[in-house]
């Protein structure tokens, strides 16, 4: 089973019929293989998609077998549907929030942790807590948490004289509201990227730097940040691929209300597929989701390789 | 210099002192109402301190149905879990130790499965689950939940297989092993550090999967805990020390895990999202 010994004599038929055979063999092995693993992704994730493009432009209620084809007609009305632009700009403020609230604090976290400070062991397992429970309880405890009458939150506010607020039935509060639960429960995530980069930051540097006379804070802008800019970028991608994701925490706490003030994406299309039965639009909702996740791995790719092809950190 | 020493020393405690209290308090809250009576959770709702601890709680979620979304997430979340590591591990084995034409291709396309939306995928499985007809059934869980399961574990396990060592496997072809043989005997065990780590992020996010369960399923005796959970809370929303207690229970095997193997829990948590 020597490959290198058999490409020397390629001319003879005889080793070329065998190499052909021994080829074979290579592909039905890796086939063994990768077969299992492939049908199931094909038929879950690979056809599914290609079918929601497919669903996309029909009108299909869902209710009844009966179906139209409607060309781009849906992409049409989802470019003049307000709802569909309100959820995206709620996406894109998570986003954003994500960028701006939860990866500085996840970096702030990881870097108390690097401190010499009392009790790191338990602030590490504390900061980490809240990505270890299942959105669906962050969302219920949350809705207590918000309670307009019994919950910790309006005690707080009201015992520092700001007074007491409807948190989640305020259209202008509901999705600060909601997104404050969503620093809480993913800034703990950044905090382990940061803490995994900064573990492989070299002493040297740091070393070199204390020659130059730069004290911590200093340290921090020339040493530390820099070296953690691929990834702040990684989970700045990571911010947007999740935004798409988000539904969980919405669809308990809100369902998107109050009337679209907490709508994103994912809750809308929720609805439109399973309470409203317009499965044609709603898989025109989704095949959006997918065109703007498939726009973000290009960007990532891009950038992976432009880091590879030129060392660069962005 | 000794007092700005102190004052940046004050600074830092009052800064993680904060900290805590943000990621803290929450837990400190679920877990102190769940200890507490509903006369005195309603005469004192924001205590720390239950005047009389009592457990009694933890009981009656049992009963009112909490046991069987337990059963029903520790079946699939094990079978997806098994099936998971099983054809990620056969599948990483060429991709990532055999030259072939589509090697990269191929890895790509599990690969981008991390970045892609369940929405985009979730009417049609709806419908297939239903041509299958096991719609409203655990096993309308297992296709996509193993299916969605895939892309990290192939990406976490072809990154690590390509680390092991040729020579151990040249060492296994002079004694004449098969393909199967060698990925048994050689690559699954020295792959164990990975297979670890797919375990746990495989684990917590089956165990917290809420969105196919809500749409592949309907009744009760079929729920899995979020979906229950959800279920209680719209049921027993009067009973608040009630659903804190059942929040807890459902929380208490990631945070259990996570507490025997932290540094493993949080690697392969970070595992889908550190490249390279």
């Amino acid at each position: 089973m020597n490959m290198s010994s058999n490409y020397a004599k390629e001319g003879d038929p005889v080793t070329k019929s065998y190499i052909k055979k021994n080829k074979r063999k290579k592909t039905r092995i890796i086939l063994g293989f990768i077969i299992p693993a492939l049908v199931i992704y094909m038929i879950f994730t690979i056809y599914p998609i290609i079918a929601t493009l497919n669903y996309s432009l029909t009108d299909w209620s869902g209710v009844s077998g009966e179906s139209d084809f409607v060309g781009i007609q849906n992409y049409i009305n989802l470019l003049g549907d307000s709802t569909f632009w309100q959820a995206l700009q709620n996406n894109l403020f998570l986003v954003l929030v994500s960028v701006f609230l939860q990866i500085p604090l996840g970096l702030l976290m990881a870097l108390v942790l690097f401190t010499p400070i009392f009790g790191k062991q338990l602030l590490n397992i504390v900061f980490f807590l809240p990505y270890l429970m299942s959105t669906v309880a962050i969302g219920i405890l949350w809705l207590f948490m918000y309670d307009p009458s019994s919950g910790p939150i309006n005690q707080l506010t009201e015992f520092l004289g700001i007074g007491m607020f409807d948190w989640l039935g305020d259209p202008n509060l509901a999705l600060m509201s909601v997104l404050f639960v969503l620093i809480w429960q993913f800034s703990p995530l950044y905090m382990i990227l940061f803490k995994a980069a900064m573990v492989g930051i070299p002493d040297e540097l740091y070393e070199a730097a204390n020659i130059d006379g730069a004290n911590g804070f200093k340290q921090f802008v020339h040493v530390t940040f820099p070296s953690l800019i691929p990834t702040i970028v990684t989970s700045s991608v990571l911010a947007v691929v999740g935004s798409l994701k988000a539904f969980d925490i919405f669809y308990i706490m809100t369902g998107g209300g109050p009337g679209t003030a907490t709508e994103i994406l994912g809750t809308y299309m929720y609805d439109q597929a399973f309470i409203n039965f317009n499965m044609g639009y709603a898989s025109t909702i989704a095949a959006a989701m997918f065109i703007i996740s498939l726009i973000a791995v290009i960007i990532i790719q891009y950038l992976d390789y432009r880091r590879k092809k030129k060392g660069i950190l962005i | 210099m000794i007092a700005s020493g102190l004052l940046k020393k004050f600074f830092l405690y009052l800064l993680v002192l904060s900290l805590l209290l943000f990621t803290g308090y929450p837990f400190l809250y679920m877990i102190s109402t769940s200890l507490k009576s509903m006369e005195d959770f309603f005469n004192n709702p924001f205590s720390i301190l239950p005047e009389n601890i009592t457990f009694d709680n933890y009981f009656s979620v049992f009963d009112m149905g909490l046991t069987s979304y337990f059963i029903n997430s520790i079946i699939i979340t094990f079978s997806s879990v098994i099936i998971v590591v099983l054809i990620a591990s056969m599948a990483s084995y060429p991709l990532s130790r055999m030259k072939f034409k589509f090697n990269r291709p191929l890895l790509m396309l599990f690969v981008v499965g991390m970045m892609l939306p369940f929405h985009a995928a979730l009417i049609p499985i709806f419908v297939l689950t239903q041509e299958m007809g096991i719609y409203d059934t655990l096993f309308a869980l297992l296709g996509p939940y193993v299916a969605f399961s895939l892309p990290v574990s192939v990406f976490i396990l072809t990154q690590f297989m390509e680390e092991v060592p040729k020579e151990l496997e040249e060492a296994a072809e002079v004694d004449g092993a098969s393909h199967w043989k060698k990925f048994w005997k050689v690559l699954f065990p020295n792959t164990i550090p990975a297979i670890s780590t797919v375990v746990i992020y495989n684990f917590v996010f089956l165990w917290t999967e809420f969105i196919f369960a809500l749409v592949l399923i309907s009744s009760p005796s079929s729920m899995t805990l979020p979906l229950g959970l959800r279920d209680f809370h719209g049921e027993f929303s009067v009973d608040v020390p009630g659903i804190m207690a059942a929040l807890t229970l459902a929380s208490l095997p990631v945070i259990l895990v996570y507490l025997f193997a932290q540094k493993r829990v949080e690697k392969g948590l970070a595992g889908g999202a550190v490249k390279g």
